[in-house]
């Protein structure tokens, strides 16, 4: 399957949107070159983790392991990042996940999205290993491939620091911490002082390439096809984000403000999903953060929101500076691992953004441990000594160390909670909260069919952000099963386009800014015609593309049983809170899941059909 | 006249200077702005928007009077300027930008446009 042949004088013509180049870097050698995008990567799949899904599909050859030399990293951002419009600013990092076997990406917000394009590329692949530690130096057209041995081994936040320093304050800095040298599978990619590609273990693909850093500094236009259309939308769309009545809301609080809600809802993940509520909640809220740690309010690029909340945090007697925690961290640390007082649960998040964990998966490893911990599964002699309980930020930072240092026990966890659990054993399996290798995030979900599915079927491994149902099932009823997989495939469809175009999707989820905008937008920038539907089913395409490659990667075992929750999620009822004793019938999970097959086109296994391939061009 | 800032609302977005690149120049690029916004991180965590208080010490220095004022505002005659950055060098906020594609230097204009899409409200006019 060819992208395309690119016409011969592309590089001649005005790219309009776009900045119109690949960058291709080999860190073996050295070896630097740019291709022209072609047409028909732009026409099918638009940009960001499209173009992503469809460089890794044609290029790694199925079976390769992650952490190898064959692997590479796709770096793709879209047509609206950079741009004049709320939130442009929104990059995807790709590559075969170490957590997963499968097609993995992660994105990232903050200013390095905008920063690649101004340097001149939508797209980098990295491919290669080198043989000693580099970063990759990027100043519009100057590449290089520059020694790293002075940043190795240091966190993410001291090492982005330094490098600033080294180079200039105006370079954008991707950075992997001591996690993702040591090839934690959970490992993240750091930027900008508290941003992450956090999910499915890409750090760890940089560690294994022995790649730190990307440092990049561009000075180039983006030139959109009708300026003046642009400019107009822009500004009406900004206009609409900040008269909304949840904007003022977002800006105090950021995503910390759903802690509540969440925990009303029973759908805050605490002591290792084993409730949906955790009793300390107003401790750690989005309230308590104004009130005793937010120093400042810190946006993504073109952001009129600013989730973001740069924080500090006082731990015998010093300071230390993080952004955060945001909803996620509260949930799967705060929650999940019981960490019911700001200031530890700020510290905990410093400890896993300067060691480069993904808070996510790092928090549900924890919970994970402290559980097995709880039950005798695990023991002193295990942890070092260490007593390790749930709500003791001391036992969560000493096994943060031990997974980042993989040393005894952490070298256990820092596989997952998957294979963790496999070794460990004795009936840890089943409450190791994960799907398809990548744990579950922030959202307790046995009351919440439609965001059940959602984790079960989300192509890279039990994610949120590809279809966050959880308020179709507040509204169409949380018992319901009929129905739930039409919304679900809805959100499947919409949700990760913003990751194709290269803009936050939170405008359009939290403050409502109308879908109409993005397609205006789009062919504002990029000088084409296309509407709302054809998005969509680029967005669809790449959703099937995904699919093919987690089927060709397991050919002889792939099956439905892919796409099944841990057996927590109908084996125990949640423990307390709004929805205490609810639990999920496994045939309720088959029915779950026929109907969402069926509706996607696919077969009883969970295999794209011939017609549904053939109408999606694939 | 002249633009102004309540720093500690800044948020770092960035969004004044892509909206002056693309209203000036008709595409965007903040190293083709008029200001620009000093980041201070990982400590203490702040942002600090430079934007020109139109103070015309760059009309005092200029060698071939190409700056003027009008109204409070002081503007670059591209038909006088030869380009050759001493105003760029001198400014005292470091808010004049010299890039590639711009034969004079990049200089807040006060054309406002900036302001209404600042959402925490940084920016405002001072008289």
């Amino acid at each position: 399957m060819d992208i395309g042949t690119p016409p011969s004088n592309r590089e001649e013509l005005i790219m309009f949107g776009y900045a119109g180049k690949t960058l291709r870097v080999d860190i073996s050698d050295g070896k630097v070159s740019t291709e022209p995008l072609s047409d028909r990567l732009i026409r099918d799949y638009i940009g960001g983790r499209g173009f992503a899904a469809r460089i890794l599909y044609d290029e790694l050859k199925p079976g390769i392991s992650p952490l190898g030399p064959d692997n590479k990293i796709v770096v793709a951002s879209g047509p609206l990042a950079g741009l004049f419009l709320p939130a442009g600013g929104k990059l995807t990092f790709a590559s075969k996940s170490p957590a997963t076997n499968s097609y993995g990406d992660s994105n990232v917000g903050g200013h390095l999205a905008a920063e690649i394009k101004y340097a001149g590329y939508d797209v980098i692949i990295i491919e290669g290993v080198s043989s000693k530690p580099v970063y990759l130096y990027i100043n519009n057209d100057k590449v290089e491939i520059r020694n790293a041995h002075k940043y190795w081994g240091k966190g993410t936040i001291t090492s982005e620091d330094i490098i600033k320093n080294d180079l200039g304050r105006e370079f954008e800095i991707a950075v992997i911490g001591p996690a993702g040298e040591n090839k934690v599978k959970f490992a993240c990619i750091s930027h900008d002082f508290g941003r992450q590609a956090g999910r499915t273990g890409i750090g760890a693909v940089m560690g294994s390439k022995n790649l730190k850093a990307i440092a990049v500094k561009g000075s180039k236009s983006l030139k959109p096809a009708d300026p003046d259309k642009l400019l107009s939308i822009g500004k009406k769309a900004f206009a609409d984000c900040i008269k909304h009545p949840a904007w003022k809301i977002w800006l105090e609080q950021g995503t910390a403000g759903v802690t509540v809600w969440s925990n009303e809802q029973g759908s805050f993940p605490t002591r290792n999903f084993q409730s949906g509520y955790f009793e300390d909640y107003k401790k750690i809220s989005g309230e308590v953060m104004v009130k005793e740690t937010i120093v400042n309010n810190k946006a993504c690029f073109g952001c009129p929101m600013a989730c973001g909340k740069y924080a500090r945090t006082n731990k015998n007697g010093k300071d230390y500076y993080v952004e955060g925690p945001e909803y996620e961290t509260s949930a799967m640390i705060g929650g999940d691992c019981a960490i019911g007082n700001i200031r530890d649960l700020t510290y905990a998040n410093y400890i896993c953004d300067e060691l480069g964990i993904d808070t996510i998966s790092g928090g549900s490893v924890a919970a994970f441990a402290m559980e097995c911990y709880e039950k005798g599964i695990l023991t002193k002699q295990d942890t070092g000594g260490v007593e390790l309980k749930f709500g003791d930020i001391k036992a969560f930072e000493h096994i943060m160390n031990l997974i980042c240092r993989r040393e005894g026990l952490g070298n256990i966890l820092a596989e997952g909670v998957k294979t963790a659990s496999e070794k460990i054993g004795k009936g840890s399996e089943k409450f190791a909260m994960q799907v398809k290798g990548l744990e579950i995030s922030g959202y307790e979900s046995r009351k919440a069919p439609a965001m059940l599915l959602s984790y079960m079927t989300c192509d890279i491994g039990a994610h949120h952000n590809r279809a966050w149902a959880i308020i179709h099932d507040i509204q169409a009823g949380r018992d319901v099963i009929a129905g739930k997989s039409k919304k679900v495939i809805e959100l499947q469809h919409i949700r990760p386009l913003f990751d194709m175009l290269g803009c936050c999707r939170l405008q359009w989820v939290e403050l409502e800014l109308s879908l109409d905008y993005y397609p205006q937008l789009m062919n504002a920038a990029i000088g084409k015609n296309y509407t709302m539907d054809e998005l969509l089913k680029a967005s669809e395409r790449v959703w099937n593309l995904t699919r093919l490659f987690l089927i060709r990667e397991y050919e002889k075992t792939f099956g439905r049983h892919f796409d099944y929750p841990p057996t927590r999620v109908y084996e125990n009822g949640v423990i307390s809170g709004p929805t205490a004793g609810s639990k999920i019938k496994k045939e309720d999970i088959e029915r779950l899941l026929d109907e969402y097959y069926q509706r996607r086109g696919w077969d009883k296994n969970g295999r794209p059909t011939p017609e549904k391939l053939k109408e999606l061009g694939l | 006249m002249y633009l102004d800032a309540d720093a500690r609302k800044c948020t770092g977005c960035r969004v004044c200077l892509t909206i002056c690149s693309l209203y000036h120049f008709k595409e965007v690029n903040p190293k083709k702005a008029a200001l620009s916004i000093d980041a201070k991180f990982p400590k203490p965590g702040k942002y600090e928007p430079l934007i020109c208080n139109q103070c015309g010490i760059c009309a005092s220095v200029c060698p071939v009077e190409a700056i003027s004022e009008n109204n409070g505002v002081y503007i670059i005659d591209p038909d006088k300027c030869n380009g050759c950055g001493e105003c760029v060098k001198e400014c005292p906020t470091q808010v004049m930008f010299l890039h590639e594609d711009s034969p004079v230097p990049i200089k807040c204009d006060l054309c406002k446009e900036c302001i209404p899409v600042c959402a925490p409200g940084v920016l405002f006019v001072k008289e």
